[in-house]
This record gives C-alpha cells, sequence and structure tokens, in this order.
C-alpha cells in the first residue's frame, strides 16, 4: 500500500519540479525594465485608491463554516457507500436518520437567511 | 523497494504528466478553433498546418514577456501561488485508469496503465481538488489587489460550495460501483454505463466541474466587466501561463474522471464486447477510448462556453446550495433505494434509479422556475 | 535503517520545523500555510501506518475544509496581516524548562519500547481494509449509535453558526 504512495509522492515532486522550471524560464529569459508605474496594483488603467487588502465579508465565512459540516456529512457517506450492498434496508434507514437530522439545521439555515447573498 | 520500481514510477509520472501538459496545449489549440467555428469565424490557423504550432508560439511567447511583480506583493506567496494551482492539477490524474496493464517486452514485467491505485481513489481526488483552492485564494491575497482579493474570494468560495454537490455525485458512483477503487468503478460499468442508470447524477457532476475549474458559465472569478481579470489579474508571463495550465489540464483530468465514473473509463463501448476491439485484447485500446471520451466531453465545456451567458454571482451560489446541494441528495437517496430494490426482488428494479431520478429533476427545474417567475412578479 | 524509517524521520522533522514556523512567523496568512505543511505531513504519517482512508479524509477535512476556514478568518478579521506584539510572554524560560522535562521523561520511558522498530504490517492481498472500515462504522454490530449522534452534533455546530452570524440582525 505504501508503494502506491511512493508512486504519488514522486509525481508531486516531478510536477513541483515542472512548475518552478516553468517560472524560472520565464525569470531567465523575461525582460526586466521595472518602473514605478508598473509595479502598482492594476486597476484598468485608473489610479488605485485606498489599501489593496481589506477586510472581507462575513458571508464568505459562514459559506466556509456551512461547507466543513457538510463535507463532513459527504465523508461519512462514503465508506457506508462502499459496504451499503451487505447491510441492506438498514443501511438504507440508518441514512435517512442521518440526512434528515441534518436537513433540521439545513432548512434552519435557509429560513434564517445564511444562504441568501444580496 | 528496488530500482526497476523507481524508474518505473519516475516514467510512468513523468509519462502521464507530459500526456496532460500536451493535452493542455492542444486543447488550447481545439478550443480556439471550436469557438470559431461556433461564431463562424476561422481562428488560428496560421503557425503550422491548420494551427498545429500555434501552442508552441504560444509557449514561446509567454517565455519571453516580462514579469511583474506589485510592489506591495506577498513576493513569496506571489510564486508559490501559481505553483500551488498548478501542481495539483498535474498529479490528479495519478489514480485514473488508463487501461489494465500490459507486460514489457524483452523485460518480461507487467506494468500497469495507471500511476497508482490506492484503495480510496475517489476519496483522493476530492482531496487533491479541494487543495486546489489554496493556489487561488493566495493569488488573490498576495497581489494586493481588490480586484484580485474579491475575484480569489469568489472563486474559492463558489469551488467550496459545488465541491459538496461534485462530492456527492462520488458517492453515487461509489454506491454503483460498490468500491472506491476507480479501477473497480470502471470494472462495474462493463455492461450499463452508469450514466444510463443515474443520468441526472452525470449531468450534476458535469455542471459541478464546470463550477469547479472556473469555467463559463461559471467563471465568475474572471468577470472581466466587474473585476478587471479576477485572481490572477497582476500575474503576467510564465505564471499567468501557470494558472492557464491549471484550467485546462484540470478541464482534461475532470473529463477523465467523468468518463471513468459515468462512461466506462477505459472499458471499450458496450456493443464491443467479445470482439476484437474489447481492451481485454489489445491493452493500448484503453487510453484510445479514454481519449475519445475526453475529447467528446471537452467539447461539450467548449460548446457550454460558447452558448451559455455568464450567470450573475448570486444566483450562482444559491443555485449550488439551494438546488444542487439538495438534489444531489436526493439523488443519493435514490440510487441507494434503487440498489436495495434491485437485490431484493430482481435486477429489472435498478430501472427505478433513472424514473426517480429523472422525477426528480424536473422537481427541482419546476421548482426553480416557479421562484424565478415568483421574483419576476415581485420586480 | 529501513526506507520507511527514513521517510518516517524526514516527515516527523518537517511537522516539528513547520509546526515550529506556525507559532513563531508573524504573517498571519503565512502561520496559516506553515499549518498546512503541518497537517499534510500528519497525513503522510497515516499513510506511512496504511490507515489510506485516514490520511486522505486528513487531506479532505483539515487541509481542504478547516485550514481554509482559518484563512477565511484571518482575512475576515484583519487587515494588517502582520502580529507587532511581543513574541515571548514573560515565563518563556520556565516553559522550556518544563517541556524539556516532559520530552526527556517520555524518552527515558519509551527507550525500551520495541514499537519504534516495527513497521506496519502489510495487508494481505484482497483485504477490503476500506470495507471493514465502513462496516466498523455503520453496520448494527459496529459503532452506529455514535455514527448518528455525530449528525446531531453537527445539526448543533451548523445552528450555532447560523445564530453567531445573525444575531445581530
Amino acid at each position: 500500500m505504501l508503494l502506491e504512495y511512493i508512486a504519488i509522492g514522486v509525481m508531486i515532486a516531478l510536477a513541483t519540479v515542472i512548475a518552478v522550471i516553468a517560472i524560472g524560464l520565464g525569470e531567465l529569459f523575461g525582460p526586466k525594465k521595472r518602473s514605478s508605474v508598473k509595479s502598482e496594483p492594476y486597476e484598468s488603467g485608473i489610479a488605485p485608491i485606498g489599501p489593496g487588502t481589506r477586510r472581507m465579508p462575513v458571508r464568505f465565512y459562514l459559506i466556509a463554516v456551512l461547507f466543513i459540516l457538510f463535507d463532513i456529512e459527504v465523508i461519512f457517506f462514503l465508506p457506508w457507500a462502499v459496504v451499503f450492498r451487505q447491510l441492506g434496508l438498514f443501511g438504507l434507514a440508518e441514512m435517512a436518520i442521518f440526512i434528515v437530522i441534518l436537513l433540521i439545521g439545513y432548512i434552519y439555515a435557509w429560513k434564517k437567511g445564511a444562504l441568501e447573498w444580496e | 523497494m528496488d530500482l526497476a520500481l523507481w524508474i518505473e514510477f519516475i516514467i510512468k509520472g513523468f509519462i502521464l504528466i507530459f500526456a496532460v501538459l500536451t493535452g493542455f496545449a492542444y486543447l488550447t489549440l481545439y478550443e480556439r478553433r471550436a469557438l470559431a467555428r461556433i461564431q463562424t469565424r476561422i481562428g488560428p490557423n496560421r503557425a503550422g498546418p491548420q494551427g498545429f504550432f500555434q501552442p508552441v508560439a504560444d509557449a514561446v511567447k509567454l517565455i519571453f514577456k516580462e514579469e511583474l511583480t506589485p510592489a506591495k506583493a506577498d513576493k513569496v506567496l506571489f510564486v508559490l501561488a501559481p505553483i500551488m494551482t498548478v501542481v495539483p492539477a498535474m498529479i490528479l490524474a495519478a489514480v485514473i485508469p488508463l487501461g489494465t496493464q500490459f507486460t514489457l517486452p524483452f523485460l518480461n514485467r507487467p506494468v500497469t496503465l495507471y500511476v497508482s491505485d490506492i484503495n480510496v481513489g475517489v476519496l483522493y481526488l476530492t482531496a487533491i481538488a479541494s487543495i486546489a483552492v489554496y493556489g487561488i485564494v493566495l493569488a488573490g491575497w498576495s497581489s494586493n489587489n481588490k480586484y484580485a482579493m474579491l475575484g480569489g474570494l469568489r472563486s474559492s468560495a463558489q469551488m467550496i460550495s459545488y465541491e459538496l454537490s461534485l462530492g456527492l455525485c462520488f458517492v453515487i458512483a461509489i454506491l454503483l460501483g460498490n468500491s472506491m477503487s476507480l479501477l473497480d468503478i470502471v470494472e462495474a460499468q462493463k455492461s450499463v454505463w452508469f450514466v444510463v442508470i443515474q443520468p441526472v447524477g452525470a449531468l450534476i457532476f458535469m455542471v459541478t466541474t464546470l463550477a469547479e475549474v472556473n469555467r463559463a458559465p461559471f467563471d465568475m472569478p474572471e468577470a472581466e466587466q466587474e473585476l478587471a481579470a479576477g485572481y490572477h489579474s497582476e500575474y503576467s508571463g510564465m505564471k499567468f501561463a501557470l494558472f492557464f495550465m491549471a484550467e485546462y489540464e484540470k478541464m482534461i483530468v475532470i473529463s477523465m474522471i467523468a468518463a471513468t465514473l459515468f462512461f466506462g473509463g477505459f472499458r471499450e463501448f458496450w456493443f464491443l464486447q467479445g470482439t476484437v476491439f474489447s481492451v481485454d485484447h489489445f491493452w493500448w485500446l484503453g487510453p484510445i477510448y479514454l481519449l475519445l471520451k475526453v475529447v467528446v466531453l471537452l467539447f461539450l465545456m467548449i460548446w457550454v462556453r460558447a452558448t451559455w451567458p455568464r450567470i450573475r454571482y448570486d444566483r450562482l451560489m444559491a443555485f449550488g446550495w439551494k438546488v444542487l446541494l439538495p438534489l444531489s441528495l436526493a439523488l443519493v437517496f435514490i440510487t441507494a433505494l434503487g440498489i436495495l430494490l434491485a437485490n431484493q426482488f430482481g435486477a429489472i428494479y435498478i430501472w427505478t434509479i433513472p424514473v426517480l431520478s429523472i422525477l426528480a429533476g424536473l422537481i427541482a427545474v419546476l421548482l426553480v422556475n416557479m421562484s424565478l417567475r415568483r421574483k419576476v412578479a415581485h420586480a | 535503517m529501513t526506507f520507511t524509517q527514513i521517510i518516517f524521520l524526514v516527515t516527523a522533522a518537517v511537522i516539528l520545523g513547520s509546526a515550529l514556523m506556525v507559532v513563531s512567523t508573524r504573517n498571519l496568512v503565512h502561520a496559516a500555510l506553515w499549518l498546512i505543511v503541518t497537517l499534510f505531513g500528519v497525513a503522510v504519517l497515516y499513510a506511512i501506518l496504511n490507515a489510506s482512508f485516514l490520511a486522505v479524509v486528513q487531506v479532505v477535512v483539515y487541509i481542504g475544509a478547516i485550514a481554509i476556514l482559518f484563512i477565511f478568518a484571518i482575512m475576515l478579521t484583519r487587515r494588517e496581516m502582520r502580529d507587532r506584539g511581543p513574541q515571548l510572554n514573560r515565563g518563556w524560560w520556565l516553559n522550556i524548562i518544563i517541556a524539556g522535562l516532559t520530552f526527556g521523561g517520555l524518552f527515558w520511558m519509551l527507550q525500551g519500547w520495541s514499537g519504534f522498530s516495527k513497521a506496519a504490517a502489510d495487508f494481505p492481498s484482497g483485504y477490503d481494509a476500506v470495507g471493514q472500515l465502513g462496516k466498523a462504522l455503520v453496520s448494527p454490530t459496529g459503532f452506529v449509535l455514535p455514527f448518528e449522534v455525530a449528525s446531531v452534533l453537527l445539526l448543533a455546530a451548523l445552528v450555532g453558526a447560523v445564530y453567531v452570524a445573525f444575531a445581530r440582525k
């Protein structure tokens, strides 16, 4: 089993080397004529106003929280799906309970407006 | 751990990465030519016969471009972000079987046509796909550009939202194939492709993957009208090329995944079974069949881009969370129910799955239609 | 030294080094990225132990979801990403002594333990590790009750997150 992961590790190493070589080629052959105007943030030709990075809206954070919860749910599905045929009706019933409990939360989030995007 | 095994890993990894890289180069040409045809233009046809050397010309041009780094950018992350985007795209293909195996002539060594067959192959795909979010959010943040940052945030929020439905589509394929190994899933589709049993699941898979690779009509992060060029606004030269490369490589690999999970993978078409054209007969037919399916699926992606306008960001998120997520949950349940019925009362009941899923899909379309009409009436 | 041991030692060194960077780097986004390296190292450790499912779930949940939440949280709360406060508190030397003593004690206790020289046994061919895991998790004789309770936990977290985010409205 470890061998399969070593194969993936070898591939990660190869991919990283290729990506670094690609960036290196650009650094090597590209012209370098820097000026202060060139290194300003690009805002379609208009002089930038205010800082480039700012605090982001809370909505993105909420989406990330919801994502984690449902992602864990999806992961619970995976081992269940592999053995579902051996479990039969019991498997279906227990997953139905699992889903219904989570659906309560989903409906709550929907009603509260967590899924809206103004 | 002998030396021969190391050499095999390195050669196979190299071949796979270069196959995907070449695929990327020619996919750009394929897309430009196909888009041009759809818009009754000709497209690039000057560099070489039929524009055959256009990708080479593009690559050479990009190498000799000046690369700019914004003065206030986070220099380390600015370089790291394209690498973190492109590496997952390249290694995603590691678990996809291109065929079964063959014996190397002269050396008498069996060589498998996949880099790695881990027993959790499907989960590996979700894992690597979720890593790809980092490159984008870091590119947006490290550029110190408000448009880039907004593009990066939008893109990452969109990717994680659609990842849920994508994961549930993986669950459907696991349920039908009864294994998490992609090789087993392909073998399970010998007689019937999963797209026939679960057509709505395959459709949702294709929609979510479009969002996952930020393609039209979900190319929100790159909405030129509002965000300059999105998360890669500040990138130029080879660093930009890496983002471009990652997007197109992911298109290819995701088509490979779609073909593997729902369209029979490297297996021959069902009507060719038992003939000379079967994969069991000649091992080298496997990659060819897979390539054929991938080319068709890629054409669908290009076709979608040429046909549909970009959808608004709030609707995109609402579609992911309010339509695709409940629908794919329902599909998982329907699939499980159908398998149960088929096990209890006979194989014919497997066809309850497509009937019920299409019904569920139609109900979803109806509900979306009603809610949109209500909104129009209110406005 | 076997090949597995070399991989283990390299991974352990990477985990410790990156963990040190997490607490010592002043740029918060960089700290989050070092944390990802640490988490990835843990995934590699699972892979060495033949726990495929755990290794990949570690990547999906911790790297693919929770670390993203960290980065979002940092971007949500701060505009300036640099930490300007003092990096050490006054009792740092005491903590170093305690940590050193704990490490020394563990080292001394585990010196004769045979587990260090053992590698994870490979599965017999055809052994369905994921199937066994699934059975343990969801079959009536396995951990089905904790499995269902987990969904209640997720529900509580979901309601809590939504409530906190919308408390002011």
